[in-house]
This record gives C-alpha cells, sequence and structure tokens, in this order.
C-alpha cells in the first residue's frame, strides 16, 4: 500500500477536524463515561455488601448482647426473688411460732431476730418490730430508737394490713438512711398484729451483683415510678430518679434495644420482681470489641483501599481501552486517508491523460500552421516584414513545445501501467542516476553521499521507471538545497521483504500546508518552471511498482522522501 | 528520385497542412482522411513510406498498418499518436512499423524519420 504523506506529519488538529478518529475531547469523554460507568457497577455492590455485612454484624453483637443480658435478668431476678421470699417466709414463721406475748418481750424478740441473722444465716436484717392494728410500734429490737413510734399513716403499714404481707419500697423513715421493710400480719382474736422487719438498701444492692457482670453493665432496681432502689453506676444513687425511661415491667424477663442517652447503642433488659415493689433494670451497652475484624473504621480503612484500587484499575484499564481505540481509529483514518489519496490521484491521472490527448492534436495542426507559415515566409525572397513575422512563429512554436512538454508529462504520468523486471542492485543504480544529474551539483558544490548498509537484497524491478523515480527525487532536493547544500542516500533492508531508500537533503524543506499535497498532480512551488508533475509521476510509479513513498519535512531545515521497495513484486 | 509519402490522420487540417509542408521539401505527399481512403490509396499507386495516425474513428491506425503490411509488407509505416499508451507502441512494433512519434511532432523529426525508414527500405528490399 503505497503512503500519501503520512498522517503524524500533519498538523494533529487538521487531522482531527478532518478525519473521525477519536479527537482528544471525544476521546475524553469517552474515558470518563467508562470510568464513571465501571466504577459505579463495581464499587456500589461493593459498598452495599460491606455496609450489609456490617449491619448483619452489628445485629449479630446486639443479639448476642440480647442473650447475654436476658440471662443475666433471669439470673437476678432469680436469686432476688429467692431472697425476698426467704425472709418473708421466716418472718411467717416466727409470728405463727411465737404467741403474740412473747413477741412483746423485747429479749425475745432480740434473740428471735439474732437467730434468724446468725442460726438461719439469713442476715441482713437491722431491726424487728411488732406493731399493733393502730400502727403503734409496740416491741422494738434494733440499733434504732423506734420504740412507741407511730407507723398507722405510712403506705407500708395500710398495705400490709390490707394484704397480710408486704415488701416495702426503699424509703428514709424515721432512721434517715434507706431500707426497704418486709412485713407480715397475723390475726389475734377480731383484730391483729404486724411483725415487721427493714433490710438496709446496701444488703439489697449486694444481691444485685451476680457472675457474668461485665464491666460495663450497669444493674440497678428502681420502683415503678422510675425511683432507684439500689445505687446505679450510671444513673444515680438510691432513691434518685433515673434520667432514662423505663419499660413497663411485667414479671416477665424482657429485653430491649434501645440507644442509651447519649444515643449509644445498648441492650435494656427488665423484670418486676415478684411480690414486691421492685423492677430489676440491666443494662449492657453494644460495644463491638475493639479487636475484632470489622469495626467501622477498619471497615471504612478497608473500603477506602478497595475502593482506590478498584478505581485505579478501572482508570488503567480505560485509559488502555480509549488509547487503544484511538491508536486502531487513527490508523483506520490513516488507511482511509491513503485509499482516498490513491484514488483521487488515478481519476486526476486518467483525466489528465485524456485531457492531454485531446489538446494533443489541435497542438499538432498549431505547429504545423505555424510550420508552414515559417516555410512560406522562407520561400519568399522579398516577403515584407519578414523577421517580424519569423519571431512570431518562433514564439508560437515555442509556446506549443511547452505545451507539448506539459502534455507528454501528463501521459507520462498515466502511462506508467506496464512494468519490467529485472534483477537490480539499488546501490548500483542510484550510483547511476547520481551520474544521471550531471554537472549541476558539482558546480553547486553541492555533496551528494550513497550510504548502503550491509546485507541489502538486490530487487526486481523496472529499471528505467525506477532511475525515473529517483532522478526526479534528487532534482527536487537539488533544487530545495542551497549551492554548497548536502543531499544523503541511505539504502537499507527494511523487514525480510523490502529495501527503503531514503533521500534526505538539508534544503529548504516543505511547509506543514503543502506537505500533504505535493505528491498531486500540477502541485507546484517552482512557479513558472515546474510543471508539477514530477512527484505524481513519481507516486505513481512507485505505486506500481508495489512499493511506498513517504515524505517528512520541515520548512527550514530539509526534506526526507523515503521510497520503500519490495525485493520481489506481487 | 523523390521519396513517395502517404500522410494518413483524421484531422483533415492538419493532413493539408503537413502535405504541403512536405512538398515545399520537394517530398511528394499525399494526404488521407481516413484508414479506409488510406487502404485505397495504397492499393492504386505507390509509396515508400506510410505516416499513419493511430487513433482514427473507423479504422483505426494498428488496423490500417496489419492490412498494409498484409499485402505491401516492403512499405515502411512511421506510428503517430496523441497518447502513446505502451501497449499500442509494443503492439504497433509487433505489426512492423518502423517507428512510432508521439504529437506534436516537430516536422524536422518526421522527415528524419521519414529518409531513415526510406533507407532501411531500400536497404532491405533492394
Amino acid at each position: 500500500m503505497p503512503i500519501s504523506p503520512s498522517i503524524d506529519s500533519l498538523d494533529p488538529t487538521e487531522v482531527e477536524a478532518a478525519r473521525p478518529y477519536l479527537a482528544g475531547q471525544s476521546a475524553a469523554r469517552l474515558r470518563r463515561t467508562m470510568f464513571l460507568a465501571t466504577a459505579i457497577i463495581s464499587l456500589v455492590p461493593l459498598v452495599i455488601v460491606s455496609f450489609l455485612y456490617y449491619d448483619q454484624y452489628e445485629r449479630s453483637i446486639r443479639a448476642e448482647a440480647v442473650e447475654g443480658v436476658s440471662r443475666q435478668v433471669t439470673n437476678v431476678k432469680r436469686s432476688l426473688e429467692f431472697f425476698l421470699t426467704e425472709r418473708r417466709s421466716a418472718l411467717a414463721f416466727i409470728v405463727r411460732d411465737r404467741s403474740f406475748s412473747e413477741l412483746c418481750n423485747v429479749e425475745t424478740l432480740s434473740r428471735t431476730m439474732q437467730h434468724m441473722n446468725d442460726t438461719l444465716a439469713l442476715g441482713s436484717f437491722a431491726d424487728l418490730g411488732l406493731i399493733n392494728a393502730a400502727g403503734k410500734q409496740l416491741c422494738y429490737t434494733g440499733p434504732y430508737d423506734l420504740q412507741g413510734r407511730d407507723y398507722h399513716d405510712q403506705d407500708w403499714f395500710y398495705r400490709v394490713g390490707q394484704r397480710g404481707a408486704f415488701v416495702s419500697e426503699v424509703f428514709l423513715g424515721y432512721r434517715h438512711s434507706p431500707h426497704f421493710a418486709i412485713a407480715t400480719r397475723q390475726e389475734r382474736g377480731s383484730g391483729y398484729y404486724i411483725l415487721r422487719a427493714t433490710i438496709n438498701a446496701e444488703v439489697l444492692a449486694e444481691q444485685l451483683v451476680t457472675a457474668g457482670l461485665t464491666p460495663d453493665d450497669d444493674v440497678f432496681l428502681v420502683n415503678l415510678e422510675g425511683t432507684l432502689q439500689s445505687p446505679s453506676r450510671r444513673y444515680g444513687t438510691v432513691l434518685q430518679r433515673v434520667a432514662i425511661p423505663i419499660p413497663h415491667a411485667t414479671g416477665e424477663v424482657q429485653v430491649l434495644k434501645r440507644d442509651d442517652e447519649h444515643h449509644r447503642p445498648a441492650v435494656i433488659g427488665c423484670s418486676r420482681i415478684a411480690d414486691s415493689p421492685f423492677v430489676l433494670v440491666y443494662i449492657r451497652p453494644v460495644v463491638p470489641p475493639q479487636s475484632a475484624d470489622v469495626s467501622l473504621p477498619r471497615l471504612l480503612v478497608f473500603l477506602l483501599v478497595s475502593a482506590a484500587l478498584v478505581l485505579g484499575v478501572i482508570l488503567w484499564g480505560s485509559r488502555q481501552f480509549v488509547a487503544t481505540l484511538r491508536a486502531q481509529n487513527l490508523k483506520r483514518a490513516e488507511l482511509m486517508h491513503k485509499v482516498e489519496y490513491a484514488n483521487k490521484l488515478a481519476t486526476i491521472g486518467r483525466l489528465a491523460a485524456g485531457v492531454a490527448h485531446e489538446i494533443n492534436n489541435p497542438l499538432t495542426i498549431i505547429n504545423e500552421k505555424a510550420g508552414l507559415l515559417k516555410d512560406i515566409v522562407n520561400l519568399e525572397a522579398q516577403f515584407p516584414r519578414r523577421e517580424k513575422v519569423l519571431g512570431i512563429v518562433d514564439s508560437i512554436a515555442g509556446s506549443v513545445a511547452r505545451c507539448r512538454k506539459v502534455t507528454h508529462r501528463l501521459l507520462g504520468f498515466a502511462k506508467h501501467m506496464d512494468v519490467g523486471s529485472e534483477t537490480i542492485a539499488v546501490e548500483e543504480l542510484l550510483n547511476e542516476v547520481v551520474g544521471f544529474l550531471g554537472k549541476e551539483a558539482a558546480y553547486r558544490n553541492i555533496t551528494i553521499a550513497i550510504a548502503a548498509e550491509p546485507g541489502v537484497p538486490n530487487i526486481e524491478s523496472d529499471r528505467g521507471q525506477l532511475q525515473q523515480v529517483f532522478l526526479n527525487i534528487l532534482n527536487n532536493a537539488e533544487a530545495a538545497v542551497s549551492d554548497g547544500g548536502r543531499i544523503d542516500i541511505g539504502v537499507r533492508p527494511a523487514g525480510e521483504r523490502r529495501v527503503a531508500v531514503s533521500i534526505t537533503d538539508n534544503g529548504i524543506g516543505i511547509p506543514k500546508e503543502n506537505l500533504d499535497r505535493i505528491f498531486e498532480p500540477f502541485f507546484t512551488t517552482k512557479e513558472g518552471s515546474g510543471t508539477g508533475l514530477g512527484l505524481s509521476i513519481t507516486y505513481g510509479i512507485v505505486q506500481k511498482l508495489g512499493g511506498e513513498i513517504t515524505v517528512k519535512s520541515e520548512a527550514g531545515k530539509g526534506t526526507c522522501f523515503t521510497v520503500l521497495l519490495p525485493v520481489r513484486r506481487g | 528520385m523523390p521519396l513517395r509519402v502517404l500522410f494518413v490522420d483524421d484531422e483533415e487540417d492538419l493532413v493539408s497542412t503537413v502535405v504541403e509542408r512536405l512538398e515545399l521539401r520537394g517530398i511528394e505527399a499525399t494526404g488521407a482522411v481516413s484508414g479506409e481512403q488510406a487502404l485505397t490509396l495504397v492499393e492504386r499507386q505507390p509509396f515508400d513510406v506510410v505516416l499513419l495516425d493511430v487513433r482514427m474513428p473507423g479504422l483505426g491506425g494498428l488496423e490500417v498498418i496489419q492490412r498494409i503490411k498484409r499485402t505491401h509488407p516492403d512499405l515502411e509505416v512511421i506510428l503517430l499518436s496523441g497518447h502513446g499508451a505502451r501497449e499500442d507502441v509494443e503492439t504497433g512494433r509487433r505489426f512492423g512499423a518502423f517507428e512510432y512519434l508521439q504529437k506534436p511532432v516537430d516536422l524536422e523529426d518526421v522527415i528524419a524519420t521519414l529518409h531513415r525508414a526510406a533507407a532501411r527500405r531500400e536497404h532491405v528490399h533492394r
């Protein structure tokens, strides 16, 4: 495939405007679209899966916390209920076992309490008192001076009177120290009396300590109104109100996932303690262990790193893809350009030959008429103004000669259809051609050097036409260089099957805007003196010989023609 | 004895001009404006050389030279063409053309060629 002026020698902006390959802007757009699409397609699932996974993980952490809290609440509730039942039973036993008069004796009462605390290992009773139906404390043993106190207006007194047995909330009472009361009623005739024991609030708090309590857990008791019955690690001490809403508690163990007052995820377990005003509350913050493989920051780092990797790969990939596409498009455009150019030259060639042929006939007539005129003038001895007429005839003949030169070259352009074939040593042929150039090079002190690389094979081609090719190029080179200039001819093998001949001059060069037109017929910069056919003929011959011709040039620096010739034709 | 030349071309103006110029130079020139006319003239009177245009309407130069050579193998024919296609040159030579000239031709060249052709005819057919 012959090459027209190689496309990379053209101004890229012009080429982009004219050729359908990916120009810079559309390449960038394609690259951007591809990048975005691929990035979205690959990153969205990654992000979704990561967060789903994280969510699942968090759920499982919470579920674990829920289960743990549920177990803890059950355990604490059981032991607390046992604690209260044990003490209620002990009081019930005493009040039935001992007579009213026995219980009215301080000594007996004191011994009974000591007996319960020490011998039965029930411990924890702070005091013990006997109260009549009017609310007056008849007998009392304990560290406080409560003998004769009146309880008729107190809530617990009212309740125990109604129910027969009662566990009170924690309150300060006469002793001004938080405690709660366990009381039991005993019928006596038409009336009744009450045996009442109190237990310090600290004892209640001690019952909440259990195995499996983690340092972050907060376990405490509240009454139904949300007042603390035991100290809380985070919500204050006894008899303060807790700052968070307590779920409505029943006898069942309830566990809820709920954020704490600082909006941190937490699990809250609660349950009503049977036969008491107490509600057990157990709060465990949900803190994923820091050493775990998945924490939110770790997940984010993982996401960022993988996203960066993915984006990097996509960026690289889309760049590669677009570059390949662009290169292919460029190649195709170049090919199209060549085909177009070859077609154009062929069309112009046929047209030129037709025109030349048609012009030749009238040109011949003009020539002969002028000749006849000259003959007639010469025959007449006394022809008036003979010199003038002969001058006109010569001028006509000169103009015809110029026309003939043009038509002959035009025909030559179209003529090189058939090609002879013989074995040619390229370097030898070039030496011959340089010899044809005549003495002009020597007069102008132009150096012409031929340098052949070793291993250049002989080629099969048409000697005469090859001579014309190189003669044309060398003529141009000679015209381009100034006196004392230099023309270098290089011969080298080009691959296995071709020979490259480069002719480089250090002359005036070819401006960019002319470079892609120099092989067109009638294109000339030698106004007046050139036909503009030399290079187009050269191009046509090289094409017929199965070769390629390319040109590179820089205005002011010189021009390099490269002719690639096949070693074997066909 | 003057050289007897038959000039064949479809351009009548060219034929008359060239004939006149040749006669001015002492050549006995006859004109024909078609292949058919040329063949008739060749049968009717003797010529030394025929100047024959290749591209003509009707009988073309290549057809005419074949017929002339069949009946008058000793008659030299010089082909003239405004085209100069390589295959025409080859074919013309194969048919026995003495020379192939491309239009527009210089009359002096034509006359020189005519004399060379006549000289060969003398040499070969004497």
